[in-house]
């Protein structure tokens, strides 16, 4: 299906990541939004508080974060796409409800605007610390879906694909964005409605005295029904069975949990979204993600100027990490060189594909700004050696 | 079972509050009590607070090994239900039923 | 709730119907008040003639957050203390949902406290059934901040030194439009407390003083939950009307119930469209929901 007129802005526009992901929300039908300020995300809301009101959604600014990813998760059981949006110690207390999402099954988006941490950090300049809080930051075991926007186009883009992830795989979903990319204005297109292609919801329309709210479709996905429409199901965070009703014992856990990590880590080749240049034949691979991967291009070309063989790895999606390509290059270069605005996060990724076939080289960035292209030209010129 | 604090509500025929003036025409409606007894879990709530003191608690178990409810004076019934709403455990409750024979002075 | 099908004694109950029979037992503990409360709540519902399939529980986490598992309604478990936030969400994009909260004090007055006193301030039209047993019980015992000062708790062992929140000062502060307080005992007058604010638009809170049997009563060797009803019915003073400011409970002490607020307010929902049909006049079309 495509997107819903209503919500899209539809012509060229010079917006921050911040308003564009907003629209990419709005293009997506996300009609309800429940958000706390919190620099740098919140534009975000700003921008939603403003639009909503003419496109029939709701929004609200909630008391703190944890409120905030609670109502989301209840927005989406009574029909709505919904989405909130933080940064920094905001995203910290946002985790407790997403692992509800993720054990309830909840369709919906979080953005984060990622800022220096730890603590309050830098609230006004980037980082990009939060990938591996991002990918286990709730407790227990699960799998996540979370994209990486590097420009304000595709914080509209993939704000639209975080919508459309969330639904087809029923996981809370999360943009990656980083202060940078929040902040930094450019030429945004937004396309014609029928152009934009939007995921439904998984709806179950059968009998209703035969609904089971958590048994799986053959793609591991249950089809959910909406709060009101007289299913009368339950839904619980704890352990649950088909019913959603609690069992509290290991062979249930093994079946519940098992299924929601299966749903994405089976399909990870499916989710996948990533750019490359320059791979194939290359003796080095750059891999860069979020702003990063703009810093990247400078370095890049400089080294291939100086005639190195080296290719550019873009992580659209960050999670699931795209674990069979990092495999099979690895067999084929010397070097992976993963620039991060962190002191290792998602290189130990990299390094635990290339499984000591390719040598894993971080160049780390404290936070604050980022990289001089210069620091990845040498690490890119070491690693070809 | 007997517990010495239980107040003693007054039986019939020595109730301490005044004859209401319509009493004559207000028919009295008459329960018929149902126990669920393997979902009682014992509280005697219902056994407390029953205004007629129809219910006393039994001398056998039920299945889960707890004393349950008995209607010993279920004529007494008014159908009140206030058992049926004290009970947490939804293992009591009244069904009216329809008086066979009238009053002497029913109907009057 | 078919009463006049006079079922065979040993099968079928009038509740069953509103009730999730394939959950039942439930997990409550001999002598506990929690079932009598569901069971004001279903007469309630049933009394208004509310359509189940509009009506949505939520419950946070703890015995209290039990409930939502027990009743046949779309009904939600979620986490500790953000059953108000979730219901928020529930409520906003489908106001035409009865949304209701039916939660412990430890739940919403402690963990969910920030969001129990936001909620109410915003007007949002949810229902709050607070279910008060003075104690952590589902943790073993610990001390709550609706404790009696002097109670005994298993992380106050020498006593509760700490001054206990009142929860229907706490809520007319915040800004509830109903606020009553009955307890376990008093189910008529509950049940009809629970039809009052649910029928109220905004935000409505109802304190249930509850008998915990196993953590709270023989903890403080105070006998059984059958004790503690014994106790409401002695103690318990009915002041419609009383300040809240003087419904402090002490141990063991008069426990004020009654109904204390029942206002108007306008909702979240209705002021937001009244604010924008001001601001935007025939381009705003009032907010009805946004359930796809």
């Amino acid at each position: 299906m495509t997107a819903d007129p209503k919500g899209v802005l539809t012509g060229e526009h010079y917006l921050d990541g911040d308003h564009a992901a907003a629209e990419g929300a709005l293009a997506a039908g996300c009609r309800f939004f429940a958000g706390y300020p919190i620099t740098p995300s919140t534009e975000v809301a700003e921008r939603i508080a403003a639009r909503f009101p003419r496109v029939g959604g709701v929004f609200v600014q909630m008391e703190d974060e944890l409120g905030s990813m609670a109502a989301i998760l209840g927005g989406a059981w009574a029909g709505a796409k919904s989405m909130t949006v933080t940064s920094g110690p905001g995203f910290s207390l946002m985790m407790e409800n997403l692992g509800l999402g993720v054990m309830m099954e909840v369709p919906t988006v979080l953005v984060n605007v990622q800022r220096g941490g730890p603590s309050t950090g830098l609230p006004t300049l980037p980082g990009q610390a939060d990938i591996m809080q991002a990918r286990w930051g709730s407790h227990g075991d699960y799998e996540i879906i979370a994209v990486s926007p590097s420009s304000p186009q595709e914080a509209f883009d993939h704000t639209i694909m975080a919508f459309n992830f969330a639904e087809k795989y029923r996981v809370p979903t999360m943009v990656m964005m980083d202060e940078c990319v929040g902040h930094m204005t450019e030429k945004v297109v937004i396309p014609e409605a029928e152009e934009i292609e939007i995921v439904p919801r998984k709806m179950y329309d059968g009998p209703k005295t035969e609904y089971l709210p958590y048994e799986p479709d053959e793609d591991m996905v249950p089809w959910m029904v909406r709060a009101g429409d007289g299913y009368r199901f339950h839904t619980t965070g704890l352990t649950h069975d088909e019913k959603g009703y609690p069992v509290m014992n290991s062979k249930c856990q093994e079946k519940c949990v098992h299924r929601l990590v299966d749903k994405i880590r089976s399909r990870i080749d499916e989710i996948v979204v990533l750019e490359e240049d320059g791979v194939e034949g290359a003796d080095v691979v750059v891999v860069s993600y979020g702003i990063t991967s703009r810093v990247t291009v400078p370095a890049v070309e400089r080294a291939r100027k100086d005639g190195i063989n080296v290719g550019s790895l873009r992580l659209v999606t960050i999670w699931p990490f795209p674990e069979n390509r990092i495999r099979e290059l690895s067999r084929k270069i010397k070097t992976f060189i993963v620039p991060e605005i962190n002191y290792g996060q998602l290189c130990y990724e990299v390094e635990r594909c290339a499984a000591g076939n390719a040598e894993t080289v971080l160049v780390p960035h404290g936070g604050g700004w980022v990289h001089d292209p210069g620091d990845i030209y040498d690490a890119i010129k070491k690693g070809a050696k | 079972m007997a517990d010495s604090s239980r107040r003693t509500p007054p039986g019939p025929g020595q109730k301490y509050w005044r004859r209401p003036l319509d009493a004559d025409r207000i028919k009295v409606p008459h329960g018929e009590i149902h126990i669920l007894v393997n979902r009682c879990k014992g509280c005697q709530f219902c056994v407390e607070y029953c205004p007629r003191d129809v219910l006393e608690m039994s001398e056998s178990f039920n299945v889960k090994g707890y004393h349950y409810p008995e209607a010993v004076n279920e004529g007494e019934c008014v159908n009140c239900q206030l058992c049926e709403m004290l009970c947490p455990e939804f293992a009591i409750f009244c069904v009216e039923v329809e008086e066979e024979v009238a009053d002497d002075d029913g109907g009057s | 709730m078919k009463r006049e099908v006079a079922a065979p004694a040993t099968e079928a109950h009038p509740m069953d119907e509103l009730l999730r029979m394939d959950r039942i037992p439930h997990i409550w503990c001999p002598t506990c008040g929690l079932g009598t409360v569901v069971t004001a709540f279903a007469s309630a519902v049933d009394k208004l003639e509310i359509p189940l399939d509009d009506l949505a529980v939520v419950s946070g986490i703890g015995c209290t957050g039990r409930v939502a598992g027990y009743i046949k309604v779309d009904s939600f478990h979620t986490t500790h203390g953000r059953a108000i936030p979730f219901a928020t969400g529930l409520h906003l994009t489908n106001p035409k949902l009865k949304v209701v909260v039916i939660s412990g004090d430890g739940d919403l007055i402690s963990i969910g406290g920030n969001h129990f006193i936001h909620a109410a301030r915003r007007n949002v039209d949810i229902t709050v059934i607070c279910v008060n047993n003075f104690i952590y019980a589902m943790t073993g015992g610990q001390v709550a901040p609706t404790t009696p000062l002097r109670a005994n708790a298993s992380t106050m062992p020498y006593g509760n030194f700490e001054r206990p929140f009142n929860i229907p000062y706490l809520a007319e502060s915040s800004g509830a439009v109903y606020v009553a307080r009955w307890t376990a005992l008093h189910v008529r007058r509950l049940t009809k407390a629970i039809a009052e604010a649910l029928q109220k638009p905004g935000f409505s809170v109802v304190e249930v003083i509850s008998p915990c049997s196993t953590l709270y009563s023989r903890r403080n060797r105070i006998g059984t939950g059958l004790d503690l009803m014994k106790f409401y019915h002695d103690n318990c003073e009915i002041k419609h009307g009383a300040d809240t400011r003087e419904l402090d409970i002490g141990f063991q002490e008069e426990i004020t119930v009654g109904k204390f607020i029942d206002t108007e307010r306008p909702t979240y929902v209705e002021s937001m469209n009244t604010w924008y049909a001001e601001v935007f006049g025939d381009q705003y079309e009032p907010y009805e929901g946004s359930a796809k």
